[in-house]
C-alpha cells in the first residue's frame, strides 16, 4: 500500500507586483506575477522528487509554499494526514520539525556570527527537541552523521569551505530527525569534486534515516542521478512527471526532450550544435496562451497556441501536459475504451 | 635570467600556435602572504581552434585570461615570470600602448555576468560600438548601422530596436548575446570566454554556445573557453587543460583527455560528475578540500587528496609539464599509475 507523506492539491502562487506610485495614483490595476500555476503532486515515503526547470519556472516557490514558508494563494497541501494549508503558527512549528528545507548557498544561509553549535542548539531549543543535558549527544551525533569531525562544532561558518558549510545545513536541518527533506539546489554552489560528495551524503542519509527528499536543481544529471522520481516544471507548471525512467528515457514534452539535448555531454564529441529551442523563456508577468510552452516549442500546433492542454495520464506513473504527445493518445485511448466495458 | 627555465617549459604545439603561454607565474600580493594564482602556466592555441581549460573555483582560469590581456592590477598581481607569445610577440614587454591596441581588437573577451560588464547608463548600441570608434573613424550613424548588424548576426530579435536599449531591458540571454557582438565587433583574432554560459539556463546556454561556434568559423577566430563544466568544454574545445590550484595539470587534445586520462585529477573530476548515460551508480568524489593557496606544498599540490600519490615524493617535487605521448602532456610523477 502506498504511504503518501505529502499531497499538494492545485497550489497557486501570485505575487503581487508593486505598482509604479503614478500607476496606483491613476488607478491603473497592478500586475501580478503567476509564479505556481496550479500544481499538484503527491510525494511517497522514502522516495526521492526531482523538481527540475530553468530559472523563474517556479520550483524554489513550490517548495517554499510547501514549507509554508510563502503562504499559497490557493490550493491545498496535506502533509501527514494534515491539511497545513492554514494551519496556525503554532501548528505549524510543530509540522516543521518533520519537513525541513536546506538552501542553494551555504554562504548566505548560515549566520555568520554563530558557531555550529549555537546553530544547531538554537533548532534544539525552539523545537524542544531534547533536554539541555542531551542536547551534546545530539550534536555530535548529528556532526558524525554529516561527515564532520566533532570538533567543528565550535567554529564560525566563516572557517569552512562550501562543501563543509552545505553539511553543516544539512546538520542544522536533520538535528531535529525530520520525515521530509527538502533541498533547493543543494549542490549547484559548490564545485564539482565537492558536489559529489555532498550527492553521495544525500544518498547516504535517505537510506539510513528513511528520509524522504524533495530534490530541486536545474541540472538535470544531478536530477537524475538522485531521483526516484521526477517533475520538470515549466512556467509555473508541471509539464511532465514520472519516474526518472520515464521522464529520461521515455521523454514525451517537447520540453523535457529540449532540455535534453541541451545538456553538454562530458564524451569528447564534436556535436554539430543547433540550438534545440529558440527564444528566451517568457516572462511570469505574461505567460502565454494557450500552451504556455507554444511560443519555443518546436512542434507546435494551431491548438497550442488558442487551448490550455489537459493533464494526462499516460501510464499510472506518468504525467504529461500536451495536446499532441503521445503521438498515439487518441488510438491508445480508444482501443483502451473498448477492451475495458 | 628566466628564459632557460621558460625554455624548458615550452609546450610544442605542431603549427607554430597564435598563443602561447610559457612558463606563466602571477602572483598576488596579500596581506596574508603571496598567492601563486597561477604557476609555471603554460599552453597554446593554434588558429581557428578552441583550447578549453577546466577547473574549479580558485584554480587559476581567471586569472590566466587576465594575465593574457594585462587586465590584472598591479599590485595585488604580480607577473614574475614567463612569456605570452601572441603571433611571436611577447606580450608582457609590449608597451602599454601597443597593448591597448590589441585588448578589444585583436583579443577580446567576454565574461561571466554579462549584466556586471554592461554599463548599465549607456544603450547596448553605444557600447558595442565603442571600441571601434576608439580604433577608426565612424560617424554615429555608420556606427548605429554597425551596431544593428552586428545584433542581427548574434540572433537578437529586432535589433533595430534592441540597439537602443539598456542592458536592464534585455534577458540575461541577450545580454551574452550583445557581449558577444561587442567582442567580434572587430573581428578578433582571439576572444577569451570566460565561463560564457554558467549565469544562463540550460536551453539559452545551448543557444550562446550554437551561436559563439557558428561565430567562430564565421570570423576565423580561436577561442580560449574557460569553463568548470566538462560537459561543455569535451563538445567544444580541441585541446584541453585541466587547472588545479594554479597549475595546469594535464594537457591534451580533448579525445585524449575524456578517454585516456593521465592525471589522477582528471580521472577524479571524471568520476565525480554524475552522467545521463548508463544506469544507477555511486559517484567517486575526489577526497578532501581544495589546498589553500597560501600553503600550497612544494611539490603537487594534488597530493593530500591523490590516490596514487607517494606522499613522501609528490608533497616534495616539484611539478612539471611532460609529454607522455604525442602531445599529451601531464604534470603527474606517476602517470603509469593513473588509470581512467
Amino acid at each position: 500500500m502506498s504511504d503518501t507523506i505529502l499531497d499538494v492539491e492545485g497550489l497557486k502562487k501570485h505575487f503581487d507586483v508593486p505598482r509604479p506610485f503614478f500607476d496606483a495614483l491613476l488607478g491603473k490595476p497592478g500586475q501580478v506575477l503567476v509564479a505556481v500555476d496550479g500544481v499538484s503532486l503527491t510525494v511517497e515515503r522514502h522516495e526521492t522528487l526531482g523538481l527540475v526547470g530553468e530559472s523563474g519556472c517556479g520550483k524554489s516557490t513550490l517548495a517554499r509554499c510547501i514549507l509554508r514558508l510563502y503562504e499559497p494563494s490557493e490550493g491545498v497541501i496535506i502533509f501527514n494526514g494534515l491539511d497545513i494549508t492554514k494551519a496556525s503558527a503554532s501548528t505549524m512549528r510543530d509540522v516543521r520539525r518533520k519537513m525541513q528545507i536546506v538552501f542553494q548557498d551555504p554562504y548566505s544561509s548560515l549566520n555568520p556570527r554563530m558557531t555550529v553549535r549555537q546553530t544547531l542548539t538554537e533548532v534544539l531549543r525552539f523545537h524542544k527537541v531534547c533536554a539541555r543535558a542531551e542536547e551534546e549527544t545530539y550534536l555530535q551525533r548529528t556532526m558524525k552523521m554529516v561527515g564532520l569531525t566533532p570538533d567543528a562544532v565550535d567554529k564560525f561558518p566563516k572557517s569552512f569551505s562550501g562543501g563543509q558549510r552545505q553539511r553543516i545545513a544539512l546538520a542544522r536541518a536533520l538535528v531535529m530527525q525530520p520525515t521530509l527533506l527538502v533541498a533547493d539546489e543543494p549542490v549547484s554552489a559548490l564545485d564539482v569534486s565537492i558536489q559529489a560528495q555532498v550527492l553521495n551524503l544525500l544518498a547516504d542519509l535517505r537510506s539510513e534515516l528513511g528520509l524522504t527528499l524533495i530534490f530541486i536543481a536545474h541540472e538535470l544529471s544531478v536530477v537524475k542521478h538522485v531521483s526516484t522520481r521526477v517533475a520538470v516544471m515549466y512556467l509555473g507548471k508541471i509539464v511532465e512527471m514520472g519516474t526518472t525512467e520515464e521522464v529520461f528515457e521515455k521523454t514525451q514534452h517537447p520540453y523535457t526532450e529540449a532540455l535534453l539535448s541541451a545538456l553538454p555531454h562530458p564524451v569528447p564529441v564534436r556535436r554539430q550544435r543547433k540550438a534545440a529551442l529558440e527564444g528566451d523563456i517568457p516572462s511570469p508577468l505574461d505567460i502565454p496562451k494557450g500552451c504556455r510552452f507554444h511560443p519555443r516549442c518546436p512542434i507546435a500546433e494551431e491548438i497550442c497556441r488558442t487551448n490550455e492542454p489537459p493533464l494526462r495520464q499516460i501510464s499510472p506513473t506518468h504525467q504529461l501536459l500536451c495536446h499532441l504527445r503521445p503521438s498515439n493518445w487518441e488510438q491508445a485511448r480508444s482501443v483502451k475504451n473498448n477492451t475495458t466495458p | 635570467m628566466n628564459t632557460t627555465s621558460a625554455q624548458v617549459n615550452r609546450i610544442s604545439t605542431a603549427p607554430i600556435p597564435l598563443l602561447e603561454v610559457i612558463g606563466l607565474t602571477t602572483e598576488f600580493h596579500t596581506a596574508k602572504g603571496i598567492v601563486p594564482a597561477n604557476k609555471n602556466v603554460s599552453l597554446g592555441v593554434e588558429r581557428g581552434k578552441t583550447l578549453g581549460i577546466v577547473g574549479e573555483s580558485g584554480s587559476g582560469k581567471s586569472v590566466l585570461c587576465r594575465s593574457i590581456l594585462r587586465l590584472l592590477p598591479t599590485p595585488p598581481a604580480k607577473i614574475v615570470n614567463g612569456e605570452i607569445l601572441f603571433e611571436g610577440k611577447d606580450l608582457l614587454k609590449l608597451p602599454e600602448e601597443d597593448m591597448r591596441s590589441i585588448r578589444g581588437k585583436d583579443i577580446t573577451m567576454i565574461f561571466q555576468d554579462p549584466m556586471t560588464c554592461l554599463n548599465p547608463v549607456y544603450r547596448i548600441g553605444t557600447q558595442i560600438t565603442e571600441s571601434l570608434r576608439l580604433v577608426q573613424h565612424i560617424s554615429a550613424s555608420q556606427a548605429r548601422e554597425i551596431s544593428i548588424d552586428l545584433l542581427h548576426q548574434v540572433g537578437i530579435p529586432s535589433p533595430e530596436k534592441r540597439v537602443d536599449n539598456y542592458p536592464h531591458q534585455l534577458s540575461g540571454g541577450m545580454r551574452q548575446r550583445a557581449m558577444i557582438a561587442m567582442a567580434i565587433s572587430s573581428k578578433p583574432k582571439l576572444l577569451l570566454a570566460d565561463e560564457p554560459t554558467t549565469a544562463l539556463d540550460v536551453t539559452i546556454q545551448d543557444q550562446i554556445l550554437a551561436l559563439m561556434l557558428d561565430l567562430q568559423v564565421q570570423v576565423g577566430m580561436s577561442i580560449i573557453l574557460v569553463s568548470h563544466d566538462l560537459g561543455i568544454v569535451a563538445e567544444t574545445s580541441d585541446r584541453v587543460a585541466v587547472m588545479y590550484a594554479g597549475q595546469v595539470m594535464e594537457y591534451a587534445v580533448t579525445e585524449a583527455i575524456f578517454n585516456q586520462p593521465r592525471h589522477p585529477y582528471t580521472v577524479g573530476l571524471l568520476k565525480s560528475i554524475p552522467r545521463m548515460e548508463g544506469g544507477d551508480h555511486r559517484l567517486i568524489p575526489i577526497q578532501g578540500q581544495p589546498p589553500n593557496l597560501l600553503r600550497l606544498p612544494k611539490g603537487c599540490p594534488f597530493v593530500d587528496r591523490c590516490p596514487v600519490a607517494d606522499p613522501e615524493v609528490c608533497a616534495n617535487t616539484p611539478i612539471e609539464l611532460r609529454e607522455i605521448e604525442r602531445g599529451h602532456y601531464t604534470a603527474c610523477l606517476f602517470p603509469e599509475k593513473v588509470s581512467a
